[in-house]
């Protein structure tokens, strides 16, 4: 059985914190594999009603099966999923309370926009000079209503977005759910975007669910999970997150990486990993320590810098692995 | 159940708007057959000496099977939509909605029965050219048939489509299945001076009878090239049983298809 929780941190409603709040989505052991190859595996988190919740990982981690997963497309090989009251075995319920944005969206070119719009209304039962309505002033809160007689097929990519989102917004669902939403915007078209989204959450309280490459949006978020390799390696507010990697993040770049990390382990006793052909250390007040390092190692270093944790040290801090790295190998898991 | 028609309907007025905007497919579904009917029937009917009803031009004999090929051509335009509508992404915004994948599936196929009916009724428009003279009565009847057999064309091209991710692989199907069906509906040939083997095949074709209510249904009184046919009502028993099996099995693709 679910119980409403409290959010511990993080969450951008100040209430949050003191009051009980209702559960949106409940992933449980979700596992779901192709074949003999799992792409995901015991995955367990909840996503609290208003609140915005990333699924933030590199390419083949495993976002986009949980995505498909969550909006019913396919149906979880282990585990459990609930949004709301409604569970994984029951789909037909869980879409009561999906909007769902594609990463390709789901528009019909040859038709126009507000026919887009009036046609995604029919297929969830709504009818009528309300629905209507509803239609119009979502396409003026998206800057769209003078655009709404061309048809889809005609608009910029950023444009078509809008329109995906303003369809999903109709029938006023309490979950969306969003697959790289900002693939193919430009950076002024995806931050246009993600204030939509802020606005939502705010104004009507709706849970935003999206899938993300890119740390900065997942840093805009109330919380972040992060998957690598099908498996969730962290869970919690981009804050917290950072805070758990323990102070400052040191970085330093060289030509022969193991044995200067090496040294600094015996010599300064920093525990130092090599990532990526760079050593790096987690350890407060790295300022300190960067006269030091310079000193000792000058001749080797290439290039020494320092600076607060951000959302990709907390990656590396859990995979020993550079965000980036395994970008070619899509889908690949070891 | 307003969950369940007002998706129907906005399936089917999607069609109908498509189609209006997309103007190459009328020409498509209706010209080709066109051809294909002046072409052979004109080359063939020197040739054309069928046991049982000779006198029987091959363009008169062509002219029903040129119908069935209008509506099996729409049909067949219809069911690539979806696989486009699929690549597209259109057809995921339809399946996270909450409506039930048997509306999604009739709402398609009436919508593109609806696309053929209309051109075979257009079609209609040749009868005197093609022997037939059509009474109001045979008309009503003729319109009847063609979105029995409309719907049953449909059904079969979307059972097909809804397991398909490419239309290069639907052009294979199509050249395999949907083209020797109506090879063997009597559409081209008469039923009866086939040898046995394909005899046989037309036998348990379920287009074939099909075919032979839409001839029937066409002359109504008896006419030579009905020799031999089965009778008016089982063609049309057929065709409906025919129709729903195609509906049926379009719907059970529907619900298994996994993304």
């Amino acid at each position: 059985m679910l119980q409403p929780r409290i959010i511990s941190s993080g969450s951008a409603n100040v209430t949050a914190a003191t009051s009980p709040r209702t559960v949106a989505v409940a992933v449980e052991s979700l596992g779901y594999r192709y074949g003999d190859r799992w792409a995901l595996q015991g995955v367990s988190f909840e996503v609290y009603q208003g609140e915005m919740f990333a699924l933030l990982g590199p390419n083949g981690g495993g976002k986009t099966t949980l995505f498909r997963i969550l909006s019913t497309l396919v149906a979880p090989v282990e585990g459990a999923v609930r949004i709301f009251d409604a569970s994984h075995e029951e789909p037909w319920r869980i879409r009561l309370y999906l909007g769902v944005v594609f990463q390709r969206p789901s528009l019909d070119p040859k038709l126009t926009v507000w026919e887009n719009l009036l046609a995604h209304a029919q297929l969830y039962g709504l009818w009528g000079s309300a629905v209507r309505h509803r239609a119009q002033e979502l396409l003026e809160r998206f800057g769209l209503a003078e655009r709404q007689n061309e048809l889809v097929e005609r608009l910029s990519g950023g444009m078509q977005r809008r329109v995906e989102l303003a369809k999903c917004l109709l029938p006023r669902p309490p979950l969306l759910l969003l697959d790289e939403p900002s693939t193919g915007l430009d950076p002024g078209a995806r931050r246009d975007f993600f204030l939509l989204l802020r606005q939502l959450q705010s104004l009507d309280g709706t849970t935003v669910v999206f899938t993300t490459h890119f740390m900065e949006e997942a840093d805009r978020s109330d919380r972040v999970a992060i998957l690598h390799r099908g498996k969730l390696v962290a869970l919690g507010s981009p804050a917290s997150l950072k805070a758990e990697v323990g102070g400052d993040v040191l970085v330093i770049h060289t030509e022969r990486a193991p044995d200067l990390a090496d040294a600094v382990q015996r010599e300064f006793g920093l525990a130092a990993r090599v990532v990526d052909g760079t050593v790096r250390a987690e350890c407060p007040e790295a300022h300190q320590w960067v006269p030091r390092l310079v000193e000792r190692f000058g001749q080797a270093i290439s290039l020494i810098s320092y600076g607060r944790p951000t959302l990709e040290d907390v990656f590396v801090h859990h995979t020993g692995q550079r965000f980036w790295v395994g970008e070619g190998d899509r889908g690949e898991l070891v | 159940m307003r969950r369940w028609i007002l998706p129907v309907w906005g399936l089917w007025w999607r069609e109908m708007v498509r189609f209006v905007r997309q103007r190459s497919r009328v020409t498509g579904a209706l010209l080709q057959p066109l051809v294909f009917w002046l072409l052979l029937g004109g080359g063939l009917n020197a040739s054309f000496r069928p046991t049982g009803f000779a006198g029987v031009s091959y363009v008169e004999y062509f002219y029903p099977g040129t119908v069935v090929l209008v509506l099996l051509f729409t049909a067949i335009f219809a069911t690539i939509a979806t696989v486009e509508d699929r690549k597209s992404g259109f057809l995921q915004g339809v399946l996270v909605a909450p409506m039930a994948r048997s509306a999604i599936v009739l709402g398609q196929v009436l919508g593109s029965a609806t696309l053929a009916t209309l051109q075979g009724t257009l079609m209609l428009a040749f009868a005197p050219a093609g022997g037939v003279r059509l009474a109001l009565g045979p008309f009503v009847l003729t319109v009847l048939v063609m979105s029995v057999l409309a719907i049953a064309l449909s059904g079969l091209g979307l059972s097909i489509a809804w397991r398909m991710d490419s239309t290069q692989g639907f052009h294979a199907v199509m050249n395999m299945l949907l083209l020797p069906l109506w090879f063997l509906s009597g559409a081209v040939f008469p039923v009866n001076d086939a040898p046995l083997p394909i005899w046989l095949l037309m036998v348990v074709n379920p287009l074939m009878y099909g075919m032979a209510a839409l001839r029937r249904s066409l002359y109504w009184q008896e006419a030579p090239s009905l020799e031999g046919l089965p009778s008016f009502a089982t063609s049309l028993l057929v065709s409906v049983v025919f129709a729903a099996a195609t509906l049926a099995l379009a719907t059970r693709n529907a619900k298994r298809q996994v993304w």
